[in-house]
């Protein structure tokens, strides 16, 4: 029997990836992608189905496409194009109430895979130091996506709790990183020079686009044998870098600046709309956040293939070169190492004389 | 960057607590040569090449190669320098280019065996001449819960512990301490707390510890220790909740007692500005007879002479998995580890000749 897969949010370059890499797959019959506006890249022969998860129509869309599997990936943090903040919230908690709406009345579905972020952990100094899936955040995220996020899976809890004949799982991804990632993360360290808030060196963690997908795909399938795809899991590459770390490797120099001109600066800039340089971001930014991954890796049975720093260096390949890149730092300490074995090698001529 | 600096030692002392920070934004230009004659030829030739590499491998300190100068000649002098340059650069190399490790709670290890370790040495080795005891009672493998009193208003005991274990234990193990909430929300600090390896005082982060097999330090008493007035030094506050019990049983990790001489003294809490301490955020605000009436100079600790030691381990690995769960047993384990720390200090107290010596 061939599975019918839903994808929403296929505009965005995340989604387009999904839809092509699923199709391949021998046991998918069709796939449908969903969203508001039509993509800009090719969905490699899946249909596309213009609909927005804010509008009842998107009952109808799974209603008639009789899909078994809804991948919601419709929960994102910046607009798609010129959107506004608030459109982007509707789309997260309005579209993700729509969506499961939707899937409670269908027959069909019986799987249901959504896109969440460990933002949901929020990010503050009396947090444990590496987050499980069950810690309870210390602080709740006040608002912007990391709110959205936890009001999500509120919704996507509810939905479970009415539904159990339908699998659920939730993936908290760390900071999607990979060579063409347009996430705020990804646009920071475009930034000639970082700022960073002095006295603080964050940790982060990221996880390789490729292993998104391919995590995607495993829930979006049968469980393999030995394994448990329902559940809520952290998605995250091996170990941590700090950020002093990021901007060394990138080669591009940081000013730390003190935590209140980076608030100031962060609301001047979204007030200014420049970018969007949410309070959230600054708190990640601040105090960093680690998230524990043995339940991907035992009960998921999944492992990434990046670990943290190959992700960074896989993204890191992608940008263009800072301002002291690492490559002529090292040649320079190299340079510095030959001129003093060369002054050392003179000492003892003149101490013998 | 400046992490990658190191200061020569001497200039520590006379900065007294003050160290971490200012020894961190202090320019490079203070740095001295290294004490070898002959050094200074190869400092002309290095003047171009900017005033970062006169860094040299920290754990080398100058005595030693000073007098092992003197019997074994030049030639096995320069060799030194040479490799310690060329190990100091290849560090500088990697630091500058970001090509090191930090664990999941953020500990450097490089960084701290490298350069840290060496900035509170001198404090640890001549300022408060730190004496251990018992330092073979740490386990040499897998976790291990290090139980100490908590004094000094400012934690320096904390890091004197740590260098004790770091510098004497022959398995080269590394203390990993839980500290209160207040170090993670201060901006450098924490930044330094993490680095060093410490971590936030909670039973999650504890049992991660010690389920990696790590060696985890505590401190139960917190701020009532650390910020109790002078006139009740050497006595046990309450081991809060005894949480660190629950915490070795339910990874049946040994508790090693640790008892700590000394460090009561360091700053002499007379008074407690509580308006100015809710002021600042802080839970205490001490007033020493120096503190804070001659500024900074006032902060300097008094140059007291520590003792360190390390008691025998409580065993936990005998007790039912629902121990953890048991209050009763809680409580004796906390009084049995309470009781044997403070009659180790009282013992210590004995045998000390003076506070200063």
């Amino acid at each position: 029997m061939g599975k019918v897969v839903l994808v929403t949010g296929v505009a965005r370059h995340l989604g387009g990836r999904f839809v092509r890499r699923v199709q391949r797959d021998p046991d998918v019959e069709r796939v449908v992608g969903v969203d508001a506006v039509a993509p800009e890249h090719h969905l490699g022969g899946a249909d596309f189905v213009q609909a927005d998860i804010r509008q009842s129509a998107i009952g109808r869309v799974l209603a008639e496409t009789r899909a078994d599997t809804v991948v919601h990936l419709d929960v994102t943090g910046t607009p798609l194009g010129s959107g506004s903040r608030t459109s982007v919230k509707e789309t997260n908690v309005i579209g993700t109430m729509q969506l499961l709406g939707a899937c409670q009345k269908s027959p069909t579905v019986r799987r249901l895979v959504v896109k969440s972020s460990t933002n949901v952990y929020g990010s503050a100094p009396r947090d444990p130091a590496v987050c499980t899936e069950t810690t309870a955040p210390k602080s709740l995220p006040s608002g912007g996506f990391a709110k959205d996020a936890v009001e999500v899976e509120g919704y996507v809890r509810g939905f479970a709790r009415r539904r159990p004949d339908v699998s659920v799982t939730v993936l908290r991804f760390a900071n999607i990183l990979g060579p063409a990632a347009d996430t705020p993360l990804a646009s920071y360290f475009a930034l000639p020079v970082l700022p960073t808030v002095f006295g603080y060196d964050p940790r982060l963690q990221f996880v390789h686009e490729d292993d998104v997908i391919e995590v995607l795909r495993v829930c979006a399938h049968e469980p393999r044998r030995g394994t448990l795809n329902s559940g809520t899991f952290n998605i995250a590459g091996d170990g941590v870098l700090l950020l002093s770390q990021c901007s060394r490797r990138l080669g591009r120099p940081t000013v730390p600046l003190l935590l209140p001109a980076v608030t100031w600066a962060g609301s001047l800039v979204r007030t200014l709309g420049m970018t969007d340089f949410s309070p959230e971001q600054i708190r990640l930014l601040t105090h960093g956040r680690v998230v524990d991954t043995t339940q991907m890796r035992e009960t998921l049975g999944f492992t990434p293939t990046y670990s943290t720093a190959g992700a960074f260096a896989d993204f890191a390949r992608g940008r263009d070169a800072g301002l002291l890149p690492p490559e002529a730092l090292a040649g320079a300490v190299d340079r510095i190492a030959e001129l003093s074995l060369r002054g050392s090698g003179h000492l003892p001529t003149q101490s013998a004389n | 960057m400046a992490d990658a600096k190191v200061i020569p030692f001497d200039d520590d002392r006379s900065r007294g607590n003050r160290r971490r920070t200012k020894a961190e934004s202090a320019p490079a230009g203070e740095v001295q040569p290294l004490p070898l004659r002959g050094a200074a030829a190869s400092e002309d030739d290095r003047e171009d090449d900017r005033e970062e590499d006169p860094v040299t491998p920290p754990a080398a300190p100058g005595p030693q190669t000073a007098a092992g100068d003197d019997g074994d000649g030049d030639g096995a002098g320069d060799g030194g320098l040479e490799r310690r340059v060329a190990a100091g650069l290849s560090f500088l190399r990697r630091r500058l280019t970001g090509d090191y490790e930090v664990d999941d709670f953020g500990y450097d290890a490089e960084l701290t065996d490298q350069v840290l370790m060496s900035l509170l040495r001198p404090v640890y080795e001549k300022y408060f001449r730190v004496e251990v005891k018992g330092v073979e009672n740490i386990p040499a493998e897998g976790g291990a819960l290090i139980v100490a009193n908590h004094s000094g208003t400012l934690p320096l005991d904390g890091l004197m512990m740590q260098v004790a274990v770091h510098d004497h234990h022959p398995a080269d193990r590394h203390l990993r301490l839980l500290a209160a909430d207040l170090v993670f929300v201060l901006p450098v600090v924490n930044e330094l707390a993490r680095k060093l390896g410490h971590t936030l005082a909670c039973a999650e982060d504890a049992e991660r510890l010690l389920a990696q097999g790590e060696l985890v330090g505590v401190m139960p008493e917190g701020f009532k220790g650390i910020g109790k007035p002078f006139g009740e030094r050497y006595k046990l506050q309450r081991f809060g909740r005894g949480g660190f019990v629950s915490t070795a049983l339910r990874q049946r990790a040994p508790i090693v007692p640790c008892s700590i001489v000394g460090a009561e003294e360091i700053y002499p809490m007379i008074g407690n500005s509580k308006t100015l301490a809710r002021l600042l955020g802080f839970p205490y605000f001490p007033l020493t007879p120096t503190f804070p009436w001659l500024g900074p100079l006032g902060a300097v600790p008094l140059p007291t002479k520590w003792t360190i030691q390390f008691g025998e381990p409580i065993p936990t690995d005998g007790y039912a998995p629902e121990a953890a769960e048991d209050p009763v047993l809680m409580f004796n384990l906390t009084d049995q580890v309470r009781e044997q720390i403070q009659h180790t200090l009282y013992k210590l107290l004995v045998q000390r000749r003076s506070v200063f010596f």
